[in-house]
């Protein structure tokens, strides 16, 4: 039994789920995110709404609600028919189609965390979606139905959560019941798992057997798989280290500038203080990674222009030092030319920008991507106009590896290079989560087209 | 441990108290403790972490579009956002026009704390008026009275007449399930339409803006904050609300499950008992269907104590017209509400 729940065992239900989101919040308990993956219907949505309600982030009126609509279609589950997934699939189509379209996300809090949690869909059509939901994560829920084993739909989302470098996977191996809780089963679909995780190069998994449906492992471990003595998903989900807080303040110090303060006149001050800010400038952005103090010497791109940070100012406090993901505004010593799309960092420590690009594309869109395109490119706060040089490969969803292609069609995950029209200061996705990735969209109607990640900048060997 | 307070009213109230006017010189920054949590520990706390998510998306919008608007309705997500926007512009204004779809149907100090708030901070607020439709035939009086599915028709000649092509919005994901699976950034098309099944991917925190003649950009920089978030924050920021979010003497009456306040459109019906209660209420919209929850947390202390151990939804408690349908919320935006 996870620590939450014994904390708050002579609590009434209402007061358990409430004084541990008090308690969350005022220790400043760290925010998690998570998103669900794996193929259609194997419980995705039943398991987090299975997890919202063991861990009673459910609200009576919410659980009202699905109840009745539970009844209303007929669901014939058990727990007084409740179909969980109606947590998450809230738009009219879902509800008649039984199926999940678009990321929903919900929030809920333990003693130890809050977490923000997106339920992805699995079907492959909405693809596009579930690496929406991807992106943020600081882990992915892989589900698995038991009596399928790994699907075409598992591999390509695997594949997703390689590419986007999602720091944990957790494999769920669900719908055990319908195995009888068979030990032997479960090894079986835990082995071929791991074998696919190693061949796409992933690390360390974890995976559990659960019962979305009945709840075993969701919450608390359960007695009908006394073999399996891993630990539940949420206390998992409670306990796996954030990784992006760790990796981002071993970076180097990035700022990417959003826009330049500067009020002339048009000042939120008291006037007593206005002639103060008369000359007030500052670069505003969120630091992406690293750490600045007040005194660092820093560079600027373009140009690269060497100065020194003289202020960090966070709406009328002014700070010693921020970091990532502090949203801030930087002062300078030198008065230099500074404009949305300029990025700040740690000096001697960014990269020469680069209009030559090796790049990994999820394409998303159901035009095609053939060489010689011309698309924008969206990187920190630059949007360029880019050509798609040529298109070197694409990954075989059956084999996992490299084939060639002359195009790339919705759902592939392909590599390209591209070539850019202006210079940006790029880094590969391996050396920086939030240095190396990209926008890819359609110059005309704007439309995101795939999601991309640097391998490799300059021109490729 | 808390953040140190930035203090809050250095940013929206009349007199400020101590800005720190930027110095001229190097390193002669007053020294503040940054905002970490634990001194030595870069790990900023929840509502930080949401604070500088929500400034950067403002950020982004201003300097992505040209002429972004605000809906402000003077309840508590929309002074949140204003707040927030104040802090990202600091030591500037605030960038960009309110707008507010009125009703109509209003609590009388909620008109006035909008008024007062606009004033204070100097800002430009645009009303769209449903009365005005109603009197001259463009909208008609729905037979239940309530107002809320009428704001669309207004808000989009509004977003039309003022070339907006970005709307802020206060909207959360966390109030329900339909605006659980909205972006961050929501593109609408010449109808202001919602897609659900068809939007935009959004990727990391790159927003893409982009859209074409015709459509604008609905944005919601606090999508991820539920209400409980809110109120520490509105707690930590010492951010004024209109005083009907705290408990308070009304004369009400039951009806659906809720404590309706008597008002010009809201009359009891010869049925319905009116009797003084304690109440307060978590969310302020059209009087005529927006209902008070028993209260006496009269301090926004109690109010985060009272959302923390609540047992239901805040739009449960609260909002008549979420009852007509599973899916009402859901089709309101498919209309071009937000
Ligand atoms: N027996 C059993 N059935 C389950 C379990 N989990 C889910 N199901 C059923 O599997 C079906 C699909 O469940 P969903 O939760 O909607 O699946 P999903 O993965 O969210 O589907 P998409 O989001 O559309 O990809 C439903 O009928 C569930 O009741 C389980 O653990 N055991
Ligand atoms: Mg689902």
């Amino acid at each position: 039994m996870t620590q939450a729940l014994t904390d708050s065992q002579a609590l009434t239900d209402s007061q358990a789920l409430t004084d541990s989101q008090a308690l969350t919040d005022q220790a400043g308990g760290t925010l998690f995110r998570f998103a669900t993956a794996g193929s259609v219907d194997d419980g995705k949505s039943t398991l987090v709404g299975r997890l919202l309600h063991d861990s009673k982030a459910v609200l009576a009126d919410q659980l009202d609600a699905v109840t009745r609509t539970s009844t209303e279609r007929g669901f014939g589950g058990t727990e007084g028919g409740i179909d969980f997934a109606l947590l998450t699939d809230g738009l009219r189509a879902e509800r008649e189609q039984g199926i999940t379209i678009d990321v929903a996300y919900r929030y809920f809090a333990t003693n130890r965390r809050s977490f923000i949690l997106a339920d992805c869909p699995g079907h492959v059509q909405y693809t596009r979606n579930m690496v929406t939901g991807a992106t943020t994560a600081d882990a992915v829920i892989m589900l698995i139905d038991a009596r399928k084993g790994v699907l075409e739909q598992t591999r390509r989302h695997l594949s997703v959560v390689r590419l986007l470098r999602v720091p944990h996977i957790i494999v769920a191996v669900n719908k055990i019941d319908l195995l009888g809780y068979d030990e032997a089963a479960y090894t079986e679909i835990a082995d071929a798992v791991r074998a696919v995780t190693a061949e796409l190069g992933l690390g360390e998994v974890h995976v559990i057997p659960v019962s979305a449906l009945a709840g075993d492992n969701v919450v608390d471990a359960s007695p009908r798989t006394p073999w399996y003595t891993g630990p539940s998903l949420l206390e998992l989900l409670e306990t796996l280290p954030v990784v992006d807080e760790v990796e981002s303040a071993l970076e180097a110090f990035r700022l990417p500038v959003q826009l330049v303060l500067r009020p002339q006149g048009a000042v939120a001050v008291p006037a007593a203080d206005a002639p103060a800010f008369r000359d007030y400038r500052a670069y505003a952005g969120q630091v992406t990674s690293g750490t600045v103090r007040v005194g660092d010497a820093v560079t600027v791109l373009p140009g690269g222009a060497g100065t020194v940070v003289t202020g960090i100012d966070f709406a009328g406090t002014a700070l010693t030092e921020a970091f990532a993901p502090q949203s801030i505004a930087l002062r300078l010593r030198d008065d230099l030319d500074i404009a949305r799309g300029a990025v700040i960092g740690a000096a001697g420590t960014l990269p020469d920008p680069t209009k030559e690009l090796t790049a990994a594309l999820f394409w998303l869109d159901p035009r095609p991507l053939t060489p010689g395109d011309r698309t924008l490119v969206k990187f920190g706060a630059n949007t360029v106009q880019a050509i798609v040089t040529a298109v070197t490969g694409r990954l075989n969803l059956d084999t996992l590896e490299q084939e060639t292609a002359a195009s790339l069609d919705i759902n592939d995950i392909g590599h390209v290079t591209v070539r850019l029209a202006a210079a940006l200061p790029i880094e590969t996705f391996a050396s920086s989560r939030r240095s190396g990735a990209f926008l890819v969209i359609h110059p005309q109607d704007g439309a995101t087209l795939a999601a991309g990640i640097a391998t490799a900048t300059g021109v490729p060997a | 441990m808390r953040t140190p307070p930035v203090n809050a009213s250095s940013v929206l109230a009349a007199t400020p108290n101590a800005a720190t006017p930027a110095p001229a010189t190097p390193n002669a920054a007053t020294p503040a403790p940054a905002t970490a949590n634990r001194a030595g520990s870069h790990r900023l706390s929840q509502l930080d972490v949401l604070e500088s998510e929500a400034i950067h998306i403002i950020r982004e919008v201003v300097a992505e579009f040209e002429r972004p608007v605000l809906l402000f309705s003077g309840g508590k997500d929309s002074v949140v956002v204003l707040h927030l926007a104040a802090k990202a512009f600091w030591p500037g204004r605030v960038p960009f026009p309110l707008l507010h779809v009125d009703t109509g149907h209003n609590f009388p100090e909620v008109i006035a704390f909008r008024d007062e708030t606009v004033e204070r901070l100097g800002l430009r607020l645009e009303v769209a008026r449903v009365q005005d439709y109603i009197d001259d035939g463009r909208l008609h009086e729905r037979a239940d009275g309530t107002r809320n599915p009428l704001q669309t028709l207004p808000l989009l000649d509004a977003i039309a007449a003022g070339r907006h092509d970005a709307v802020f919005g206060g909207a959360r994901r966390d109030e329900d399930k339909a605006r659980a699976k909205e972006r961050i950034l929501s593109l609408r098309d010449e109808f202001g339409q919602w897609d659900p099944r068809n939007q935009r991917p959004e990727l990391w925190n790159l927003y893409n803006g982009r859209h074409t003649v015709g459509q604008h950009v609905r944005a919601f920089p606090i999508s991820n904050w539920t209400e409980l978030n809110v109120w520490r924050y509105i707690e930590r920021e010492q951010i004024a609300l209109p005083p009907l979010y705290y408990a308070h003497d009304r004369e009400v009456y039951r009806r659906d499950g809720m404590w309706r306040a008597t008002g010009p459109v809201s009359e009891p019906r010869t049925s319905e008992t009116v009797e003084t209660r304690t109440v307060r209420y978590r969310t302020v919209g059209d009087m005529s269907c927006t209902g008070a929850v028993e209260s006496d947390a009269a301090s926004v202390d109690a109010v985060v104590r009272e959302v923390a151990l609540s047992t239901i939804t805040e739009r449960g408690a609260t909002r008549a017209d979420d009852r007509i349908s599973e899916a009402a919320m859901e089709d309101r935006k498919k209309d071009g509400y937000f």
